[in-house]
């Protein structure tokens, strides 16, 4: 009988435990809550990210991300195409691309400057496409920057200017003013983004993005 | 019962760190970042498997073992307790392996796998002291 009643309280434990881990699973999904951020004042003067869209879309998607990050990866194939395809294109959001190399990544310094000389050409973002699409090969490569220099070459940079800039680390000021700024902003995980005054953090699904630009348009409008 | 519920966290921790190292979670919840640093390290991937899922394979494992050695036809069976100290022995082995990586080589320390050690570490010493009770249940009683 007390063993009977044991049996009962464990499996009562065991399918509560479920529940619990099943939810805290369930709610890590997407992203972090929405919160608030004031516009943090922007040296004219200083590196202001990679720009792709018009700059008269009512809305801008400023995303902080680190090329070695896997949930950034994860947003750039999954997400970014229907962003750019359906928002971008559309005339409805400018998006704004700032490095956020996070500090230990080992690899994170050499993708960003690849991804800064590809700008320097013009070709930031078939660079960071690249990047992104290929994370799982790089990373795993000891010497990345030769992967980093096929790439380049596979989107037809002029290759004595990429070399040189790389060698030169051209961009590495203008990258670290943009991981600053994100600090600045609040992030601390990455992706993150600041959409119409609102920081979330997370490898947002579509949904959630075009949900945060309608609020946004909304604020915008008269 | 203690065993199958460490190690349904356990499983809950692995599921956790796998599905953000396939991309399905947004962001990682840990503190200082140095979860990222290790889950994107090269030592997180096992013959090309993220390590977590072979967390997740572990303690399935364990659960089904300590759940099968719950049930009336094996309760008083050595074989389920037996198993469970293999099957745990192996995953504190490959634990102290990982976790010698964090501090040596990656030198990042990711808390929820220091959290899968502990839980791995209890259920070890938890299946060990049910082998002891089992023997000493077995031995024969002194004579009087």
């Amino acid at each position: 009988m007390a063993q009977s009643v044991s049996m009962k309280l464990f499996y009562g434990a065991f399918g509560v435990l479920v529940v619990v881990g099943a939810a805290w699973i369930w709610s890590s999904r997407g992203g972090s809550e929405a919160v608030e951020v004031d516009p943090v004042p922007v040296d004219p003067t200083s590196f202001a990210g990679w720009v792709l869209g018009s700059d008269s879309a009512p809305v801008e998607i400023v995303e902080y991300a680190d090329f070695e990050c896997g949930a950034c990866a994860h947003f750039a194939i999954l997400t970014a195409p229907d962003v750019r395809q359906r928002l971008v294109a559309t005339g409805r959001v400018r998006l704004r691309f700032r490095d956020f190399p996070i500090q230990g990544h080992r690899y994170s310094p050499i993708a960003h400057q690849a991804g800064a000389c590809a700008g320097e050409q013009g070709r930031f973002w078939e660079m960071a496409d690249q990047i992104f699409f290929n994370q799982s090969t790089w990373i795993q490569d000891r010497r990345p920057a030769r992967q980093f220099e096929d790439y380049a070459r596979a989107i037809g940079l002029n290759m004595d200017q990429y070399d040189s800039c790389i060698k030169e680390r051209r961009h590495a000021g203008d990258i670290e003013a943009s991981r600053q700024h994100g600090l600045a902003v609040g992030v601390n995980a990455t992706p993150s983004f600041v959409i119409g005054g609102l920081l979330v953090a997370g490898a947002l699904p579509y949904d959630s993005i075009v949900r945060l630009v309608e609020r946004a348009e909304a604020r915008a409008r008269p | 019962m203690a065993i199958a519920l460490l190690a349904l966290v356990g499983f809950f921790i692995s599921l956790y760190l796998w599905l953000w190292k396939v991309g399905i979670l947004g962001a990682i919840v840990c503190g200082d970042g140095g979860c990222e640093t290790v889950q994107l390290s090269e030592y997180a991937q096992f013959f090309g498997v993220p390590v977590a899922f072979f967390g997740m394979l572990e303690y399935g494992a364990l659960i089904g073992i300590s759940l099968t050695g719950l049930q009336p036809r094996w309760l008083h069976r050595r074989g389920p307790t037996l198993a469970l100290v293999a099957v745990s022995g192996v995953g504190v082995l490959f634990t102290a392996y990982l976790t010698y990586l964090e501090a040596a080589v990656i030198h990042a320390w990711c808390r929820w796998c220091l959290a899968s050690a502990v839980v791995i570490g209890l259920i070890f010493v938890a299946a060990l002291a049910g082998v002891w009770g089992m023997r000493r249940s077995e031995s024969p009683a002194p004579a009087a």
